[in-house]
């Protein structure tokens, strides 16, 4: 027993996986239960002059047909942004309604106009082709920056200008002195372009409402299900929130996309008490791909300023960050707190101004997708990096050293404080950068850089060396900045009579694997074995009001609450054990499941004490049975991860594609529980930060049309794509959690989009190119080098 | 329109008079309520749906069920033999090669296939007979593993 | 995803076959491995009214060689192609084409016969199969012919095959120095560009060459400029060049997302050096 906090310890979940007896949303199924297809528009802007339902409802089979006017005459507003950013001069942000199905104007292809439902899914689509919409196509504005100007496409009335608000953050005099006093400046301009997420198993809910009880139930694919029963109780539907049930099971992938409580959901949740039945939907992968949130869509221009040493004097931004055609839940403090407060990284920038205006256009709504705002911000700034250090002709890692924030550990010496609000935690960037030098073998690859190159190959390494924040806190910080939220997270640890446990997480794991590594850390924390812990999430029914998964938040926040939960046991254990032992709680100490009078072998184990706790019969006086904890965490601060990955690539001189030869990643998350779970997220999230470098990006039409909606047409990573990864670690733990945990699940991300086209650039250097336009597409690749670096 | 069809799957036989429109993954999924095997497009893209049709992998949501009439079909609920995990099934999880499990099923089904096909897979091959599946979890580094794990197994 | 109701028939002989589609009229259609009209219903791009499955009609599947011609039934899938014996030793362009089509799941089932009836534009196996010099065999109530595969491609989706022809067969001479290169779009895995060389040296020189080339343009073509510049050289790197800048000659290349028209036809040009290179190697 115990030892188990940084073992290998494999994956409790994976037992029904593998089986395929997972078990998602579309695998359930109710009793009498209908089914659904919302109706959408083909166009990205139009005016809807009228909608005929006649013969679709006429069709045999059809339950029901609803349309914009019946939600709007049932006052539903529809799904509510969560954060609230106002504009830089006090002016309030913008908040356009969104309604679930749209009466009067689309506002991006894939608006809804009408939910059809059914006896089955068959009968669903053929009705659904009978309704017949008279559009009047209007023009529209999808890209961010051209939004903003006179006489642009308006997405809404009441948005001038497109505008939802102008936010900065820094200090923007003492940035313009330092650029008016720089020795050499980097200037680069890109478009983080327009991500789908693209989880595998596409959103779905079964909706019912229980007449009996007058009580709602919604299977649904989320990754936080209090929040989304919030959302949907209390500011959508106006539902009392003790009459809703929210239950996420297996979910298949969410990476932020799942976060959202979306209109669709509420929809089929309100037709459901509307029809008296039980409503199944299940998006298409092509609805996905016009329905879910996207991530991105940040058009950026940014300038580093440089003294004559080589140090960094001041970092400067000006973005343009789309929110599609409606405020999603979070989408309002992606591009401001959560990009523009990283944009110092992990140099000593003395100097940094940050400037985003939001706006909207005629996409689908864009919202956190893995990293969130921090890719962004990482992107911009390590770009600038790699440039800045090759026009004054430094190695990048020397650079980089040159600028770092020193060691701190955030104990003895105190957190760094940093010139755009963030206090970082902890730190030790240049022992990750040399651990990653000497990982890769640096000066090797140089070498082999050379000798590739004298053969007239292409070959080429980029850096990334990224701090990103999350477990985003505390509740009080992000209220004063306009969350409508707290960021706290929730766990109760029941231990039953028999001295067996159960975790009930407001975590939700899609696989991160809670089930395992909650599990470990309380298994040791108690004694016990891992068969003797098992972890429920997902049900609002049974699980405390935690905020869910998502920013790479669930050990450092929920994990924290559980060690909460784990201290009042151990407390009362104590009082209980003392009581049998006849000694007082100060003489005891907690060791291999077992309370022990120090310096003696008195002793008495974990599950003696808990079933004293429920059968009380020689009990301490006063004290009440049960040994059952529920504890709320709400952290001091972010917690702040950081990392340097090193990428190795070839170009093919013919095609211009892009092949990765080596691909190095030390990440320093803190104190790590699970070193095989934590190394498969950093996996993943490189796989999808170089989707981002390499080959994924919505592309529209003016029109506003995706043209890339398919995964025919949206390139995504396979397995061939990759080289196998080297990871490795570094431990500067969190002064400020139980656990001295992190984050790690969009480390990969965060850091490996920039080292992947640092690399591609560097391999081009040859060719006069300095910068490419993401994703680094063979065809790009090739005309870069084939008309002087111009596409 | 209906269809009458005759199948094993999973070692039973079934007979079900089916409307001929639906696919192949939703009559296994719906019909018999074997959800192990997913639907994760409508492009024949991701195959998280695949299964073994006469012991190759197809993508069932390529194909009407009506199409699989007289078929031996395995899924995913069918790799475990007398209660003992398919080779694969153990790698998966050894190596952890799964992360959400959505599109965990499907990728056991082709590399079953692979392995079937080449007992020793290189990398490459690996990486390439893997082509049909789309996992956005894992970054296939551990999938990868698991099937040569259950390759050194066999 | 869900196609539009249709009539389901299976025909046991390929008699049964035409008859079935004669009753059916002009919303009948064949299906066999059905991987280019079953994704095309699911969209309800395609809505026969009647699906009649060839898949089960004898005599339509195996690959068998007989004086100097490998004939492949129209149902052999992809997957079957690319790991035949016969195919690998005696035209291994062909089998390297099939093992690079779509994925392995898809080469399982999909069927060399509905793949150059469907005639895909982004499809590999027409520009191998054109330079092969491969015969396409149909059957029809009508009877049978074959058509070359030069003359058998004619425009998008559209090929010499008549409404109630079967594609029974494909015939292929034995092309022992044959290749094929594919540069395969990322995200679908269908060809941007693929190029079928089939090559015939003696003493060092080209004696023939045959290029066929898919994806390029709406349909696959015979490289006809380029085989002439090669014919007869000693195929040395120069003429290759030409050869390559020549082989889009004019047709107008396809312009999408992933190539456009200007890098399609250099992609052109490099697949054409790398087939040559493979086929010369096998030569």
């Amino acid at each position: 027993m115990g030892n188990l906090i940084g073992k290998a310890v494999k994956r409790v979940e994976d037992n029904r996986f593998i089986k395929g007896e997972g078990k998602y949303t579309d695998d359930f199924n109710m009793k009498n239960q209908t089914f659904a297809m919302y109706v959408r528009s083909p166009h990205a802007h139009a005016k809807i002059n009228n909608i005929d339902i006649s013969s679709a409802e006429a069709m045999d089979g059809v339950v029901k047909v609803f349309t914009g006017k019946d939600i709007a005459e049932a006052g539903i507003v529809g799904s509510i942004c969560g954060w609230q950013v106002d504009f830089k001069n006090g002016d309030t942000m913008k908040e356009p309604g969104h309604p679930i199905l749209v009466a009067d104007k689309v506002r991006h292809v894939g608006d809804p106009v009408a939910l059809v439902i059914a006896e089955d899914k068959y009968i669903a689509r053929d009705a659904s082709e009978l309704i017949e919409v008279d559009y009047d196509i209007l023009d529209a504005v999808v890209d961010p920056k051209a939004a903003v100007h006179d006489g642009a496409p308006q997405v809404h009335d009441d948005v001038p200008n497109n505008k939802i608000y102008e936010w900065e953050i820094g200090d923007k005099e003492s940035t313009d002195t330092a650029f008016e006093n720089a020795h050499h400046v980097t200037s680069l301009s890109f478009h983080n372009q327009k991500l789908v997420p693209n989880a595998i198993e596409p959103r779905a809910a079964l909706g019912h409402y229980d007449s009996n009880e007058d009580k709602y139930t919604l299977y649904t694919t989320s990754q936080n299900p209090h929040l989304a029963r919030l959302i949907i109780a209390a500011f959508v539907l106006s539902i009392p929130e003790h009459k809703l049930r929210v239950i996420s099971p297996d979910v298949g992938g969410g990476f932020g996309s799942k976060i959202f409580a979306y209109n669709d959901e509420c929809g089929i949740l309100w037709a459901s008490k509307q029809i008296g039945r039980p409503i199944k939907w299940t998006a298409d992968r092509s609805e996905a791909f016009i329905t879910d949130c996207h991530g991105r869509d940040h058009v950026t221009d940014a300038k580093l300023a440089l003294d004559a040493d080589g140090k960094i004097t001041g970092l400067r931004t000006k973005t343009y960050a789309a929110m599609g055609a409606y405020l999603s839940n979070f989408s309002t403090c992606v591009p401001s707190y959560l990009h523009g407060t990283l944009m110092q990284g992990l140099y000593t920038t003395p100097a940094v101004h940050v400037d985003v205006t939001a706006v909207v256009t005629h996409t689908v709504p864009v919202d956190a997708y893995r990293g969130a705002g921090r890719p962004e911000a990482t992107y911009s700034i390590e770009r600038l990096i790699e440039t800045a250090a090759k026009e004054i002709g430094m190695d990048p890692a020397e650079f980089r050293k040159k600028n770092f924030i020193p060691a701190f550990d955030g104990v003895s010496q105190p957190g760094y404080q940093t010139q755009v609000a963030l206090q970082y935690d902890s730190g030790d960037y240049e022992g990750a950068l040399n651990k990653a030098l000497e990982v890769s073998d640096y000066e090797g690859l140089k070498s082999q850089r050379e000798e590739a190159r004298s053969k007239g190959r292409l070959m080429g390494i980029g850096f990334s060396t990224y701090i990103e924040a999350c477990g985003i806190a505390p509740s009080a910080v992000v209220g004063s900045l306009g969350a409508r939220v707290g960021l706290y997270d929730a766990a109760s640890i029941r231990v039953h009579p028999t001295g067996k446990v159960t975790i009930h997480s407001g975590a939700h794991s899609h696989g991160q694997g809670h089930e395992t590594t909650f599990a470990q850390v309380v298994a040791d924390a108690f004694g016990i074995g891992m068969d003797d812990v098992n972890v429920v999430h997902g049900d609002t029914e049974n699980v405390p009001f935690g905020m869910g998964t998502y920013g790479s938040r669930s050990l450092a926040v929920c994990g924290s609450a559980i060690m909460k939960s784990v201290d009042k046991v151990k407390e009362k254990g104590a009082r209980i054990a003392a009581h049998k032992l006849e000694c007082s709680p100060d003489d005891l100490e907690f060791a291999n499941g077992a309370w022990t009078v120090k310096g003696t072998d008195k002793s008495v184990g974990f599950g003696d004490v808990a079933l004293t706790a429920y059968v009380p019969h020689d009990y301490p006086e006063g004290e009440e049975p049960g040994l059952d904890f529920a504890s709320f965490y709400d952290p001091a601060n972010f917690v702040y991860p950081f990392g340097t990955h090193i990428c190795v690539v070839e170009i093919d001189k013919e095609t211009g594609e892009v092949e990765i030869l080596k691909y190095v990643a030390v990440d320093d998350c803190g104190n790590i529980i699970n070193p095989m779970i934590v190394e498969g997220q950093v996996h993943g999230g490189i796989a999808q930060g170089v989707g981002q470098a390499l080959y994924e990006g919505a592309v529209y039409d003016d029109s506003g049309q995706l043209l890339n909606g398919t995964m025919l047409d949206y390139t995504m990573p396979r397995a061939d794509n990759f080289p196998m990864f080297e990871t490795d670690h570094t431990v500067t733990p969190c002064p400020h959690n139980p656990l001295g945990v992190k984050g790690i699940g969009e480390a990969g991300t965060i850091a490996s989009t920039p080292a992947v086209v640092n690399a591609v650039i560097d391999a081009l250097s040859d060719y006069g190119v300095k910068d490419l336009q993401m994703p680094l597409t063979p065809q790009r690749v090739w005309k870069a080098m084939n008309n002087n670096g111009k596409l | 329109m209906s269809f009458t069809i005759n199948l094993t799957v999973n070692g039973v036989n079934y007979n079900d008079v089916i409307d001929t429109r639906v696919l192949l993954v939703d009559y296994l999924r719906e019909k018999l309520e074997l959800t192990g095997t997913h639907v994760g497009c409508d492009t024949s893209s991701c195959g998280s749906c695949t299964i073994h049709l006469d012991g190759k992998a197809m993508k069932s949501c390529t194909m009407f069920a009506v199409q699989a009439d007289g078929a031996d079909i395995t899924t995913i609920e069918g790799m475990c033999q007398n209660g003992e995990l398919h080779p694969l099934q153990e790698g998966f999880k050894e190596e952890h090669g799964l992360q959400c499990g959505f599109c965990t099923p499907g990728m056991i089904m082709t590399a079953a296939d692979l392995l079937k096909n080449n007992s020793k897979p290189s990398e490459e091959e690996i990486r390439c007979g893997l082509d049909g599946n789309f996992c956005r979890c894992t970054g296939y580094q551990n999938i990868v593993k698991a099937v040569q794990y259950a390759a050194d197994k066999s | 995803m869900i196609a539009y109701k249709f009539d389901y028939k299976v025909a046991n002989s390929i008699e049964e076959a035409f008859s079935m589609l004669s009753s059916a009229g002009d919303a009948g259609s064949f299906i066999s491995g059905g991987h280019s009209l079953v994704p095309a219903m699911k969209l309800r791009l395609a809505e026969p009214e009647t699906l009649i499955d060839i898949s089960k009609i004898p005599g339509m599947s195996g690959v068998a060689i007989e004086d100097g011609f490998i004939t492949i039934g129209g149902l052999v899938t992809h997957a079957e192609v690319a790991s035949s014996y016969i195919i690998k030793e005696s035209c291994p362009g062909l089998a390297e084409c099939a093992g690079v089509i779509g994925d392995a799941q898809v080469r399982n089932k999909g069927t060399i016969g509905g793949n150059v009836a469907h005639a895909d534009p982004g499809s590999d196996y027409p520009g191998a199969l054109i330079a092969f010099g491969a015969t396409i065999c149909l059957s029809s109530s009508e009877g049978s012919r074959e058509i070359a595969a030069e003359n058998f491609f004619t425009g998008l989706f559209d090929t010499a095959k008549e409404q109630g022809e079967i594609v029974t067969a494909v015939k292929v001479p034995v092309a022992s120095s044959s290749a094929y290169a594919k540069f395969p779009n990322p995200a679908s895995r269908y060809a941007v560009v693929g190029v079928g060389v089939a090559l015939n040296m003696e003493n060092s020189t080209c004696q023939s060459i045959i290029i066929g080339v898919t994806g390029a343009a709406d349909h696959a073509y015979r490289a006809k400029e380029s085989e002439s510049i090669l014919n007869g050289s000693e195929l040395e790197e120069n003429n290759i060049e030409k050869a390559a800048s020549a082989v889009s000659e004019s047709k107008e290349m396809m312009n999408d997302l992933v190539a456009s028209a200007d890098y399609r036809t250099h992609l052109c040009g490099v697949m054409l050096k790398r087939a040559i290179a493979k086929a010369k190697y096998r030569s």
